[in-house]
């Protein structure tokens, strides 16, 4: 039985990443997703009066947020099935383990999602992205772990609801607006190579968002486990 | 209660015939006297469920989430005749139905997140898990609003601002001010007054259900 609070956080997510690998379903579906969303919104523009880098970043992170909400519905939906929620609630653990585990195994699959549409993005949008490649994933590292975070809290609850799925969307997307609007306004900021004192009031927004909500989720996940 | 709806004609009457009409905005900013106060209840109202929600987590008294859910309902009330009554001024005014300042945009937003509130009481049987899961959704609400405020805040000081928006605030003078306090006031026994309602009627809801659960042998 592993006791120490980082081995059990490892395990859950170790078990839901062993999962996904095996059975790919979200995986695919999720990346699948992203790539129709992206292709769907190059031809919401009209390309001889809106030039492509104008609409990518906001179609960017529409396809980041979207793919990563089913991937979000899928994570305690698994926990569902032969009630193996239970079977967690009855270890000996830390839930701020658990809650961890399921955070870092979330994350590492949206951000698989994100480094498949990312080259894609920057294919079909013809972006050169080489030199600011660097700032934009820290750009994506910070807004993601702000939404999954949150993502991660809702869905935990709204799996034990009626309607999971129309749920999630309709709690999470009000908690969107804070890291999706900083992360497209720094996206376009970071595309037009335009310096840093232009991107470090977002900046501030989108790091202090992560730390009050990355603690207050650990806090109130407690609350949303008990029996 | 009865208070309160008196309070409420007797602030209508002063707000019509004993306030001066506005020089610029005439007749119109006459909607002033309903529309702050609404928006001031609403706030209200919000901001007791996001501190009743985080007195709940610690107390766990069922009391404290019924009165939340009365007043996230009777706030969502309110929010209504704020967000019907701000269009309809801002037409004449501004030139415009809508505009996505910080004010307007995080009003809609609390609006939206509480509507997502009362969804999500409504799709959970269980009430002690629905006073639990509804008071994380409170205290995460209470935490969100600055934030939304900050980041359209941020979005929009980055853009000029369209010709069309409001005025400077002007200071308001002494008879629209003591009327505006006087609503503003008989706004909160309203609210007093709708969330006493709407708790009893709550409480009464919750002793049928008992009795009904327990009629079941």
């Amino acid at each position: 039985m592993p006791s120490s609070f980082w081995t059990v956080a490892w395990a859950v997510a170790a078990k839901d990443l062993k999962i996904e690998w095996r059975t790919k379903t979200a995986f695919a579906s999720s990346i699948v997703f992203a790539v129709l969303v992206l292709a769907v919104f190059y031809f919401a523009r009209d390309p001889t009066a809106v030039a492509a880098l104008d609409v990518a970043p906001g179609a960017l992170w529409v396809t980041f947020t979207f793919a990563a909400m089913l991937g979000l519905n899928r994570a305690f939906l698994l926990e569902r099935e032969n009630r193996a929620l239970d079977g967690i609630l009855l270890a000996p653990v830390p839930r701020s383990a658990v809650f961890l585990g399921k955070l870092v195994g979330n994350l590492a699959f949206v951000a698989v999602v994100e480094f498949v549409s990312l080259p894609l993005f920057v294919l079909f949008y013809d972006l050169a992205i080489w030199r600011q490649l660097p700032t934009l994933i820290g750009v994506m590292a910070m807004a993601t772990v702000a939404f999954v975070s949150v993502g991660t809290l809702l869905s935990s609850m709204v799996v034990r609801t009626r309607f999971a799925e129309l749920m999630l969307p309709i709690l999470l997307l009000p908690f969107l607006i804070p890291p999706v609007v900083g992360a497209v306004q720094l996206t376009s900021r970071v595309l037009a190579e335009r310096p840093l004192s232009d991107l470090v009031g977002w900046l501030k927004l989108l790091a202090s968002f992560d730390i009050i909500f990355v603690a207050l989720c650990f806090f109130l996940f407690e609350a949303t486990l008990e029996e | 209660m009865a208070i309160a709806l008196v309070g409420l004609v007797g602030v209508y009457v002063r707000a019509l015939v004993f306030t001066p009409i506005e020089r610029t905005q005439g007749p119109a900013q006459k909607i002033f006297y309903v529309h702050a106060p609404a928006a001031w209840a609403a706030l209200l109202a919000f901001a007791v469920v996001g501190i009743l929600s985080l007195v709940y987590l610690w107390l766990r008294d069922r009391k404290l989430d019924t009165i939340a859910e009365s007043s996230a309902e009777v706030g969502l009330a309110f929010s209504v005749v704020m967000l019907t009554t701000g269009p309809i001024w801002g037409k004449p005014i501004w030139g415009t139905w809508w505009s996505w300042d910080a004010r307007l945009t995080s009003t809609l937003f609390i609006f939206l997140l509480f509507v997502g509130y009362k969804v999500l009481r409504g799709a959970i049987v269980d009430p002690e898990m629905r006073a639990r899961y509804s008071a994380v959704i409170g205290i995460m609400a209470l935490v969100l609003v600055p934030f939304i405020h900050m980041t359209v805040y941020l979005f929009r000081t980055l853009h000029p601002d369209p010709v069309l928006m409001k005025p400077g605030r002007p200071a308001l003078p002494g008879v629209m001010l003591i009327t505006l306090l006087i609503s503003i006031g008989v706004f909160t026994l309203l609210y007093v007054g709708f969330l006493m309602q709407r708790y009893a009627l709550a409480v009464l809801r919750d002793v049928r259900e008992e009795e009904a659960a327990s009629a079941i042998p």
